[in-house]
């Protein structure tokens, strides 16, 4: 069998051919990793604005009240008191207090939410809240009929004003609304994964490449794909699940607590309230390169000769001309602290600096 | 694709032009499209002696990075330091602009184990199968 069978293909998989993308397996789908060039993209998204196909992202429609079901039970945030039109970032874990998953929870009515979940852990989110969701709910795994663009850069606002009308300029961050396309509604939330001005538009899947075509009409807008939205989010250092946190980690770990409220209950707290006594014994931390050298994912993390961890995410930073990545580390190391990231014949000098790599320049 | 036809190839798609005892040395326009951006380059040292097909460089794209391998044995000459600073040059220009080092040659008889411009085309041809 080839493999490439086995692999899923967007709506937009026929498009990101006829643009000549590079394209390659992700998270078992087969996705469009550059169009133009990685670093192009980059500073395109950065400057001006393009556009991410993120259909391969899993949906789940939840209509529920929220009390009796123990949705919020599975999530770390407080989502009880959200206001409808709002969404919110947090984490599901298990009793250990290990990530099952990120995911972003939107309240789109009163008694009616979605969870946008990563595309690698779409079975294994839906049988976790199928287990712990108590009763009086109706669960929808949405996630075929479901196309995702994410709109990203300063001049996002600009080109979705154009298609959308004027009222999108009135939503804040991690706000959505409903939005008419072609016949249809659509959801956009101004929420993203690149750290700059930014939307994400939930449209079916029918309608998604008639969305794609005309945003990609628009001379101000460039595709761009999975490589440029990594090193975009890594220069934030947003974690990439799968990779910066996972079933191994506690979001304490990964120094996520603040996606974290204490104040209510959750499947992990006590765990997570165990290990808060005495603090993680590893800590994500971000380190710069001296040089244009890029850690790798899986280079060993050394102080003074011995071996304290491990890098999950590395790559040359576009925006900063320099190698920087994240990693796990035994203990804790304040920023400044001089690290060395290594492999076979390979040895980066790195630097502890705090989160985010990249700030956008005040304008 | 560009392949020139005065040069001499690598399986692992390193060129070599010859130029009286000395050869230029890079990487193909194949290499350069198929690792993307070249972000970091590191490059033996004037002085340094290499043998046929052993490692003498490394090139890092966004995604990854790669080993380089020499075409031929010999002594370093001269290290070309623009695409250390402006890597982008290997993308632009690696036949010209973004060369690696200048070597002088032990022996050119080695050039029986490299490609010409058209054995290298139908080599990669071949690949992209």
């Amino acid at each position: 069998m080839n493999a490439a069978t086995a692999l899923s293909k967007t709506p937009l998989y026929e498009a990101h051919l006829s643009l000549n993308a590079k394209i390659a397996p992700f998270g078992g789908w087969l996705m469009p990793i550059q169009y133009a060039g990685i670093l192009t993209e980059h500073s395109y998204t950065r400057k001006e604005v393009c556009v991410f196909d993120i259909c391969h992202m899993g949906e789940f429609r939840l209509d529920t009240d929220i009390s009796l079901s123990g949705l919020d039970r599975i999530v770390t945030q407080k989502i009880v008191s959200m206001p409808v039109g709002s969404c919110r970032y947090g984490f599901i874990l298990n009793e250990s207090g290990g990530i099952i998953d990120d995911l972003i929870v939107y309240r789109l009515k009163e008694y009616s939410w979605m969870l946008v979940v990563n595309a690698a852990t779409i079975s294994k989110d839906e049988a976790h809240l199928r287990k712990h969701l108590s009763k009086e709910y109706s669960f929808d795994n949405v996630s075929d009929q479901l196309g995702k663009l994410d709109v990203q850069g300063p001049k996002s606002l600009d080109v979705l004003k154009d298609i959308f009308g004027g009222d999108i300029a009135k939503l804040s961050y991690y706000t959505f609304a409903e939005f008419a396309f072609g016949g249809e509604r659509c959801l956009i939330s101004r929420t993203g994964y690149t750290g700059e001005l930014g939307y994400e538009i939930y449209i079916s899947s029918g309608a998604v490449k008639g969305l794609w075509e005309l945003l990609l009409k628009d001379k101000r807008v460039k595709p761009a794909g999975l490589g440029s939205r990594d090193t975009l989010r890594l220069e934030m250092a947003y974690p990439l699940y799968g990779q910066d946190i996972d079933v191994n980690h506690t979001p304490l770990a990964a120094g996520l607590d603040k996606f974290v409220d204490f104040s209510k209950d959750f499947i992990g707290k006590d765990a997570l309230l165990e290990e808060r006594k005495n603090g993680p014994k590893e800590h994500l931390v971000c380190f710069k390169a001296d040089s244009r050298r890029a850690p790798r994912h899986g280079f060993a993390i050394f102080q003074q000769g011995e071996r304290i961890g491990i890098v999950t995410s590395g790559s040359f930073s576009p925006s900063l001309s320099v190698g920087i990545g994240m990693g796990y580390v035994s203990g804790d190391y304040e920023i400044g602290a001089k690290l060395a990231v290594k492999d076979s014949g390979v040895e980066i000098p790195v630097t502890v600096v705090k989160r985010p790599f990249y700030n956008r320049p005040q304008s | 694709m560009n392949i020139p036809q005065n040069l001499f190839y690598t399986k692992d798609h390193e060129w070599a032009r010859i130029e009286g005892k000395t050869a230029y040395v890079g990487i193909t326009d194949y290499a350069q499209e198929s690792l993307g951006d070249i972000t970091f380059v590191q490059l033996p040292k004037a002085g340094d002696t290499l043998r046929q097909s052993e490692f003498c460089a490394t090139v890092e794209s966004v995604k990854a990075a790669s080993d380089v391998y020499s075409p031929f044995s010999g002594k370093v000459l001269s290290v070309n330091q623009e695409p250390c600073e402006h890597p982008e040059l290997i993308n632009e220009s690696p036949y010209e602009k973004g060369y690696f080092f200048i070597m002088e040659l032990s022996s050119e008889a080695e050039k029986a184990k490299l490609m010409d411009a058209q054995s290298y085309r139908s080599y990669v041809e071949g690949l992209s199968k």
